[in-house]
């Protein structure tokens, strides 16, 4: 074995340089863009916050933990949690929603499910601006569902939608549910139709085939889509702002004046990590709950 | 005969003889007061549609000058991309007079020479001595106003309050809005109870953060830019406006007014800046010339429908646009009722943290 006609140690030996090239070639450019354009800016915000707001908006550099004690403050907090419940009942609904049109889908036939899911993606071709804009026109106590309402006799004082927290949620949920469509679409396609039959033959109800079969399989597209739904609901400050009218604030509001109008970047910057650290959680616990339910898929 | 000057020496003696004809020229045109601005072009930062589209090209086709426009929303925005630090590529920028003051006193701003702006002198003897900067010396007025309560005359009676805006009847509640940027926020309530607009008193302050809290919930929404077509469609019902903006109201419909509470209010001045950054001084100088010129500056005022300070020009506007839009005949007596704004210097972070945790709430 060590003196063949190519030399295997030698080979071996080529091999693993060339091995360690083609890594470095082919990491290299992702990393070099993680590292300068995610990396490097998140450790500037990092540091942002422990320093101290200057008179005009510009950044004092003297070390504080006072932006970190004001970001504790009730009106803070309550902020927080807001979002969080905010982009959960996003989450939630879209959910309930999206399971079900995801299942039809799944289910038509091979030619109508590319259709289907381009009419899903289809809203994505428009300006979420625009999207965002058609919300208010139809929301609004002069818009169209209060027209509708009014004229049709059921109403005869127009209803506040607009500028409330539901507002708020439905334009939340109208611009990410595809995305929570498109992830249980996928995990819902690669159901093997015969463990649905295994069951049923084994004497369980739809009911408990569903909860027992169908869901830990579908799992971790749930899983991703939520991710999908949650992530951007609860950074956003667009939609909190049109179609809540600057009284619904969530975190992302906060940010944003903190930085453009307030200009006070250090607490903006405190803000920020509060919310990464919140992300980096669901993240971690999404990863366990996957690997948990492949591993018992799996088995 | 051969020449007795050397081919260099004579080459030297035109080029000598030269430079002294271009020199005098030179002396000739610095003899004439205007300044040479072919070479110069302009960069000016304002709000939007606050001046006459035409206007950067009717000062163009004036001084030959290039003019580009960029727009800021609020004055916040512009004073952060003003003291990013470095040259932000502005000349000149419009902003309301005491973030002129502040901006004076963090050093970006140029010191304004009066021989290049003549029309200094159409300006109301008032307008000279403006609190944010007295003399002028670092802004130039462009327009001023008051800060009141816009209305649908014909939805509901007239108000008299502030308060009739902080704590709203129960057919005006949840039709209502309020200015977002910080200043113009806490004015109503500042002015409610009896304080200042320039306090820098903690207590007082939290008395107003109370009282706009409270309000908070009877708002429809805050709104700094579409109010007047809120009352326009009907959503909303009384509104915080400044008078200019109103008008823009008016204009669609003449049910709508406008009026100062009786607890007063305040007196704003939006102002216009050169940067000591600017390259284009001369030709900043001769704009800021051109906008006080009172053909000019009448033609501004029809097409904003604001006030403007100079004097020269509002005796020109047209009276019927002044019976169309009463408060453009608010005289600078009465302008003065209101209370100058002014930079607060030290105690600015402590309105911002304010408007934050109303925000919040």
């Amino acid at each position: 074995m060590t003196n063949g006609p190519s030399g295997p140690t030698e080979s071996r030996g080529t091999k693993r340089r060339h091995g360690l090239w083609e890594r470095v070639l082919l990491l290299g450019p992702g990393f070099a863009y993680l590292l300068v354009l995610f990396i490097i800016p998140l450790g500037l915000i990092v540091s942002l916050a422990f320093f101290q707001r200057g008179r005009f908006g510009g950044v004092i550099y003297d070390a504080t933990l006072a932006n970190f004690q004001r970001a504790l403050e009730p009106v803070y907090v309550s902020v927080f949690i807001d979002s969080v419940v905010i982009a959960g009942i996003t989450t939630g609904l879209a959910l309930l929603i999206g399971f079900p049109t995801a299942w039809v889908i799944a289910n038509l036939p091979r030619r109508w499910r590319v259709v289907a899911l381009i009419l899903v993606v289809l809203p994505f071709w428009t300006n979420f601006l625009i999207r965002t804009y058609a919300w208010i026109v139809l929301l609004n106590s002069e818009g169209i569902v209060n027209g509708a309402l009014r004229g049709v006799g059921i109403i005869d004082e127009p209803l506040g939608l607009l500028y409330t927290d539901g507002a708020v949620v439905a334009g939340l949920l109208y611009a990410y549910l595809p995305l929570m469509i498109l992830p249980l679409y996928s995990s819902i396609e690669r159901l093997d139709p015969e463990l649905r039959e295994a069951a049923a033959n084994l004497g369980a109800t739809p009911v408990r085939t569903f909860i027992t079969v169908t869901l830990p399989l579908t799992l971790p597209g749930v899983l991703i889509g939520s991710i999908f739904v949650f992530v951007p609901s609860i950074g956003n400050f667009i939609i909190p702002e049109l179609l809540g009218g600057g009284k619904t604030v969530m975190v992302g509001n906060l940010i944003r004046d903190q930085f453009l109008k307030a200009r006070d970047w250090p607490f903006g910057a405190v803000l920020a990590i509060a919310v990464i650290v919140v992300l980096l959680g669901l993240l971690v616990l999404q990863s366990y709950l996957s690997r948990r339910t492949e591993a018992g898929a799996d088995a | 005969m051969k020449s007795q000057i050397s081919p260099s020496r004579s080459l030297t003696a035109v080029v000598l003889s030269g430079a002294l004809v271009v020199a005098s020229g030179a002396m000739i045109t610095a003899q004439d007061a205007e300044p040479d601005l072919s070479g110069q072009s302009l960069v000016i930062s304002n709000w939007a549609d606050y001046m006459p589209e035409d206007l950067p090209q009717r000062f163009e086709e004036a001084t030959g000058v290039q003019v580009t426009v960029a727009n800021h929303a609020t004055n916040e925005e512009i004073v952060a991309k003003l003291t990013a630090g470095g040259d932000s590529g502005i000349d000149v920028a419009f902003v309301s007079g005491q973030f002129a003051q502040a901006l004076g006193e963090f050093g970006v701003l140029a010191e304004l020479d009066h021989e290049q702006i003549p029309n200094m002198t159409n300006l109301y003897p008032e307008a000279t001595e403006l609190a944010y900067d007295p003399g002028n010396t670092v802004s130039a007025p462009y327009a001023w106003g008051t800060t009141g309560l816009c209305y649908r005359s014909d939805l509901i009676d007239a108000p008299t309050s502030w308060n009739d805006l902080l704590q709203p009847a129960d057919d005006v509640s949840g039709k209502t809005t309020m200015l977002a940027t910080e200043r113009w926020l806490m004015l109503p309530a500042q002015k409610a109870l009896g304080f200042s607009v320039n306090t820098t008193d903690a207590d007082e302050m939290q008395q107003v953060k109370d009282l706009l809290t409270a309000t908070k919930d009877t708002l429809l929404t805050y709104d700094d830019t579409t109010f007047y077509s809120r009352l326009v469609s009907g959503e909303a019902v009384l509104v915080e406006a400044w008078d200019g903006w109103c008008n823009y109201g008016i204009a669609e419909d003449p049910n709508i007014k406008f009026v100062v509470p009786e607890e007063g209010s305040d007196l704003w001045t939006d102002t216009m800046v050169v940067l000591d950054s600017s390259a284009n001084k001369e030709a900043a100088h001769a704009f800021i010339n051109f906008i006080l010129d009172p053909e000019v500056h009448t033609w501004v005022v029809d097409n904003i429908l604001y006030k403007v300070p100079n004097q020269a020009a509002m005796e020109a506007v047209d009276p019927s646009l002044v019976e169309s839009f009463p408060n453009l005949g608010i005289t600078p007596e009465e302008l003065f009722e209101g209370e100058e704004l002014v930079d607060l210097g030290e105690a600015a972070p402590m309105y911002t943290q304010i408007a934050t945790e109303i925000a919040a709430q």
